[in-house]
């Protein structure tokens, strides 16, 4: 009797285990607030997913009806699963599945392809399952379809890479590899077509990032990127070396240097400054949230969005909840060398009805005027080691910003207009100003002023997952579009 | 006895006059009243002239500065004048405008250079209870250095000083380390209108 309950007890937990032990690999799924994974069960060679692992990222109700059924509830709209059927109805419309949902180990499970069909319809945002890279897209966050092909062209490989819709590309060439970069939350990464003994390996590497591995064999690479209304297109020909006489004694030539293709203009390094900060919290919204922590959190989640997408680097003045002074941000970004200078900041007013995003460039006085105009004027050609000059302009330290008005001014021009349609912005979105932070800083600086803390609306918007990414992607498109329009090489 | 009756009459006497003395004294140091405040007895003091000032408050929407007509006490000299004028902007608008300066933010001291420029010198409550953000820092800075420059004739540029030291910025935006020029890019281009609550 023992052993017929025990062996009865195995079998129940072998049959509750099955779909775990028929996992296929994760779902990617990329929103607004990062990318995470959703796990999979073959159940009947069906792929399936547990409803209450979607609820992570869909939040929802789940109840069963008397009927065996389930009913699932989202944002007040309901969709309905009669028990064994492969259909569903939606908010009164009937929508047709591969499968039924199906009740096991205590969870409802649904075939992957209710989430755009059915959840789809009335969940906040919009969803969309990529089924070839397995990737489950949430939201307004860009994830273009990418194909890489791999064929001869003359005595080398051409190795084409295709972005659609087209996206921001940086294409940085090593010794042995070829990294594509895209300005994109993730990538749909499409199976390599083709292949050559010059390259060992083409991957699509998180978030947005695809690498093609060289072989030992391989020469010379040159690499162009083309756009068209479609496509961005990034065309990689390697060159395979003649084969050197064994006679020859020569030494092999040395090894290339790094190259960048192309520079990202002149921007090399970016410089965030998230305004306030230890015992000076900045504004107080009505619901508590403090300036000092939208900043910061604002400040690390671009530098994660402009190292990812840009391969730029990203120096912060402040990465804690510290005060920092005036002058030490100054310091932090002439020290780093910085080709650009983003302060970060929220709003107040005493009317709560205020509200409005606001990018400020510095103004310069009659005194900065003059500093501006005898900094030409006054440069000095001092002798170097080895002989011949250098021209050394000065300029006075605490108007260091007067030479990079102008193009602060355009870096400004740049964020607002990355702002529209996204952001509310105040009836004068660009304003100059004489700002304290700004003064001494030698690189092109903004301040922004991204919505006001003292508005309920804005406050919400500021605190939220939502509300931030839309913040940092404007940034980032002003930044790079600066950066594309830069001219190469940074000022002295 | 006879002399003993002199005795008592002149100890009484003495004792009253010193009963007299503490309690005028007592009067004298219990008063409320300044040294210098008119008697009930003089005349009805003349009614203090005024001038009308353009002052510049918050507007309703708190976004622009909107200047408005106030009558101000007439001072003697332009130095007098800078001060009664910024005691009156440190006051609280009158309705439907907002502040856009501190409440209880005090003048410590005003004066003028021979070459223009102004120095107010205000109390540390700007700084320290001002609720900060770059627009409403523009507005509190250029509420006090147009109102002072739209004023007083010969004032180009105007100073802020706090706790009679200079400082890097009221709230940690708006460089006033250096004198400051009008700017009316913050200002509804409106005539000045007078309040609707004096």
């Amino acid at each position: 009797m023992r052993v017929l309950a025990a062996t009865a007890v195995l079998l129940a937990l072998l049959l509750t285990s099955l779909p775990l032990a028929q996992s296929p690999a994760p779902i990617g799924v990329v929103s607004a607030s990062g990318r995470r994974t959703l796990s999979t069960a073959l159940v009947n060679d069906q792929e399936y997913v547990a409803l209450d692992d979607v609820a992570a990222f869909v939040p929802m109700t789940i109840r069963e009806d008397r009927q065996g059924g389930v009913s699932i509830s989202v944002r007040g709209k309901t969709i309905v699963a009669p028990r064994d059927r492969a259909l569903v109805s939606v908010d009164g419309r009937v929508v047709a599945l591969p499968a039924p949902l199906t009740r096991m180990g205590g969870r409802w499970l649904a075939p992957v392809d209710f989430l755009p069909r059915a959840l789809g319809l009335v969940a906040e945002s919009r969803i969309e399952y990529r089924r070839g890279s397995r990737l489950l897209v949430i939201g307004a966050v860009r994830v273009p379809r990418v194909t890489t092909r791999v064929e001869p062209a003359g005595t080398g490989t051409r190795v084409t890479v295709e972005v659609a819709p087209p996206t921001g590309v940086t294409t940085i060439t090593d010794a042995d590899r070829v990294v594509v970069r895209l300005d994109a939350d993730a990538i749909d990464f499409a199976p390599v077509t083709g292949s050559s003994p010059t390259i060992t390996q083409v991957r699509g590497d998180a978030p947005a990032t695809v690498t093609i591995s060289l072989a030992p064999s391989a020469g010379d690479v040159r690499a162009s990127t083309s756009n068209t209304d479609t496509a961005a297109r990034v065309v990689i020909d390697i060159t395979t070396p003649a084969q050197a006489p064994e006679s020859s004694a020569a030494p092999p030539p040395p090894a290339a240097p790094p190259v960048l293709t192309p520079s990202k203009g002149g921007v090399q390094t970016v410089v965030l400054d998230p305004g306030h900060g230890g015992d000076d919290a900045g504004v107080r919204g009505a619901g508590g949230t403090l300036e000092k922590q939208v900043t910061l959190d604002v400040a690390r989640r671009l530098k994660t969005v402009l190292e990812a997408r840009m391969g730029v680097r990203v120096v912060l003045t402040r990465d804690d909840d510290r005060l920092v002074a005036p002058d030490e941000r100054t310091a932090t970004a002439n020290n780093a060398k910085g080709d650009l200078f983003v302060s970060l900041h929220m709003s107040s007013s005493p009317a709560p009805a205020t509200t409005g995003a606001a990018v400020y460039f510095m103004r310069l006085d009659r005194e900065g005027e003059e500093t501006r105009r005898e900094a030409g004027a006054q440069a000095l050609a001092l002798p170097v080691l080895g002989g011949g000059t250098r021209v050394i302009e000065t300029i006075r330290w605490d108007l260091a910003q007067a030479r990079h008005v102008e193009d602060s001014g355009r870096l400004a021009n740049l964020l607002a207009a990355a702002l529209e349609g996204h952001v509310p912005t105040m009836p004068q979105p660009v304003q100059s100003a004489p700002l304290r932070v700004l003064a001494g800083l030698n690189m092109p600086a903004v301040l922004f002023e991204m919505g006001y803390l003292t508005n309920a609306g804005q406050e919400k918007s500021a605190t939220g997952d939502e509300g931030r990414s839309v913040l940092v992607q404007a940034i980032y498109d002003a930044v790079n579009r600066f950066a594309l329009a830069a001219p190469a090489g940074r000022q002295p | 006895m006879k002399r003993t009756l002199l005795f008592g009459l002149a100890g009484f006497s003495a004792l009253a006059l010193l009963a007299w003395g503490v309690n005028v004294g007592l009067q004298y140091l219990a008063r409320t009243e300044s040294p210098d405040a008119p008697v009930a007895a003089a005349p009805p003091a003349a009614p203090t002239a005024h001038i009308t000032a353009t002052l510049f408050y918050g507007a309703r929407e708190g976004l622009l500065l909107q200047p408005v007509r106030v009558e101000v006490p007439l001072a003697e000299g332009a130095v007098a004048q800078g001060r009664q004028i910024v005691r009156a902007l440190l006051q609280p608008p009158p309705a439907p405008y907002v502040p856009v300066i501190p409440a209880g933010t005090t003048l410590k001291a005003f004066y003028v250079t021979s070459s223009g420029d102004a120095f107010v010198d205000l109390s540390s409550d700007i700084t320290a209870k001002h609720p900060g953000g770059t627009h409403a820092e523009l507005l509190t800075v250029y509420a006090i250095v147009n109102t002072i420059t739209t004023n007083l004739q010969g004032v180009q540029r105007v100073q802020l000083l706090v706790d009679g030291h200079e400082a890097d910025s009221v709230a940690g935006h708006v460089d006033v380390r250096r004198p400051l020029e009008r700017d009316l890019a913050l200002v509804r281009q409106e005539p000045p209108s007078s309040p609707a609550v004096q």
